[in-house]
């Protein structure tokens, strides 16, 4: 099993707690936090939430932040996960405007009406690219999502994986070595267990790359190939 | 080839997406009742017998294909205990979906302690209708996503002009309360509840169907889903809970029991409602 180090970025809210046991039960060394030199140390990040899109925002403001572009910027990898993946894109429309970490494009809004809201349950995921993340998917793949807002206007040549409630929304992003789902792959049984996998070895491939070691890293998808 | 293949998966999911709005599944639901840690089942909450590890239990069940396990710890509301919080951790560590606890839950307190141990949602029952503003408290500290606001609805024997009508009974179906069950849920919903675990006492451990008059009526009213509960014995029970509109069918002795598996229930109304499989 792998033996990845992971950082779970802790912007101080939400119960993170199942993040950090599935992450354990795949063989990774956890560790917890929101201290800007640690997370700067890291190659491997994840960031989490739950609840709302602003207290994590202002959390993250100055020195975290630059902490964590520092580090992609050293090669780290970073997957986003629900209220942590909308963090990355350029802005959140919940309860106004608010500016996100704009390291993947496209912006966060409501799903329409005319179906339940919050969107929680299973869904289904269409991967519709691939990725490292998705080694292993297939189209009957469900995830557990719990949330209000998704992602829009990101630029198809960056999703993942699209998922439909109200409106069709990219349930996964990834764009060089910056990766995030919608969804809660901790609470997604297997197929979100495999996600996870597969990110730990996306980042030890990675990791093992920029340290001149043997690239291990898929082509199309190669974190090289596209910046910030 | 990894294009192409990628574009004849986007135009399926577009083809998809213009005939349902939404890929949302109908949600497969065992329940294990535990009594001193271990999971136990009785017929209208007597004559309890042991079924064993909740945390084994569990494993079994979401490797089967579960979308969700529901706890209800049924001791901790009479006797006054804390729920034992060590399985929930057991099982936390092991179980990788969502995981409900209900029993209990007195407090603010009480539920933060369970969602560090593991459980992603509440169960609130006894505490509501003694103290409804705490589903406010919990909502607002945890979100209504983590509230799950349990009713145990027993038919009254006297229907009314508008037909058949339920109260609302705590304490593990002991203690009547007076509450009209269908009002009860609305008010509790008004507080923050956000989503309704709905169990005819009635019905109960029967194996004999669902109460389909009392979920239809639920479910029409409430906006959040309502998971149906109490009296699955056949497959064709569960197909009925969801035909009146439930979002989650929960049932315990037919899993227990091994009548039949997840996968097999899940096959069977896959024919008819969106159910995740694999």
């Amino acid at each position: 099993m792998t033996g990845t180090e992971a950082t779970v970025i802790d912007a101080g809210v939400g119960n993170i707690g199942n993040l950090v046991r599935a992450l354990r039960r795949l063989g990774a060394a956890v560790e917890v936090t929101c201290d800007p030199a640690t997370i700067r140390a890291s190659r491997c990040l994840v960031l989490p939430g739950v609840g709302a899109f602003r207290p994590p925002r202002e959390v993250l403001r100055g020195a975290p932040e630059e902490a964590i572009r520092a580090a992609l910027d050293d090669g780290a990898t970073l997957l986003g996960i629900c209220i942590g993946y909308q963090l990355l894109f350029e802005s959140s429309e919940e309860f106004g405007t608010t500016d996100g970490l704009a390291l993947l494009p496209g912006g966060v809004t409501e799903l329409p009406g005319g179906v339940p809201l919050p969107h929680i349950g299973w869904n289904r995921v269409f991967a519709v690219r691939d990725h490292p993340l998705l080694a292993g998917s297939t189209d009957d793949d469900h995830y557990y999502f719990v949330h209000s807002f998704a992602p829009r206007d990101v630029p198809e040549e960056w999703v993942l994986g699209r998922c439909r409630h109200g409106r069709s929304f990219p349930a996964i992003t990834g764009r060089g070595r910056i990766a995030g789902t919608q969804f809660h792959p901790e609470k997604s049984g297997a197929a979100g267990l495999r996600l996870l996998r597969n990110y730990l070895a996306w980042a030890d491939d990675l990791a093992a790359g920029a340290n001149g070691g043997a690239s291990g890293v898929d082509g199309g998808n190669s974190a090289t190939a596209a910046g910030n | 080839m990894a294009a192409l293949q990628g574009r004849r998966r986007l135009g399926e999911y577009v083809l998809r997406a213009t005939i349902e709005p939404t890929g949302l599944t109908r949600r497969i639901i065992p329940c294990l009742d535990v009594a001193a840690g271990r999971v136990v089942k009785g017929v209208q909450f007597k004559n309890l017998t042991d079924h064993g590890d909740p945390t084994e239990a569990a494993a079994r069940y979401a490797a089967e294909g579960a979308d969700e396990i529901v706890f209800l710890d049924i001791t901790a509301a009479p006797e006054r205990r804390d729920t034992d919080l060590d399985w929930v951790r057991r099982t936390a560590e092991q179980v990788f979906i969502p995981l409900s606890v209900g029993g209990g839950v007195r407090s603010v307190n009480d539920g933060r302690k369970l969602l560090l141990a593991g459980a992603d949602k509440l169960g609130i029952n006894t505490a509501a209708v003694a103290e409804p503003e705490l589903l406010t408290r919990l909502a607002e500290r945890f979100g209504s996503q983590c509230v799950v606001l349990s009713v145990d609805a027993k038919r009254r024997e006297v229907s009314g002009a508008q037909g058949p009508s339920w109260e609302v009974v705590t304490h593990g179906g002991r203690t009547p309360t007076g509450l009209d069950a269908l009002e009860w849920i609305e008010a509790g919903i008004e507080r923050g509840a956000g989503e309704i675990l709905l169990t005819s006492i009635d019905s109960d451990g029967m194996q004999s169907g669902y109460d389909l008059e009392l979920l239809r009526r639920a479910s029409a009213l409430s906006p959040v889903p309502v998971i149906a509960s109490g009296g699955a014995g056949a497959l064709e029970h569960l197909a009925e809970a969801l035909d009146t509109g439930a979002a989650a069918v929960l049932a315990a002795s037919i899993f227990h029991q091994s009548t039949y598996s997840i996968g097999a229930v899940k096959e069977y109304l896959g024919r008819r409602y969106p159910i995740r499989v694999g």
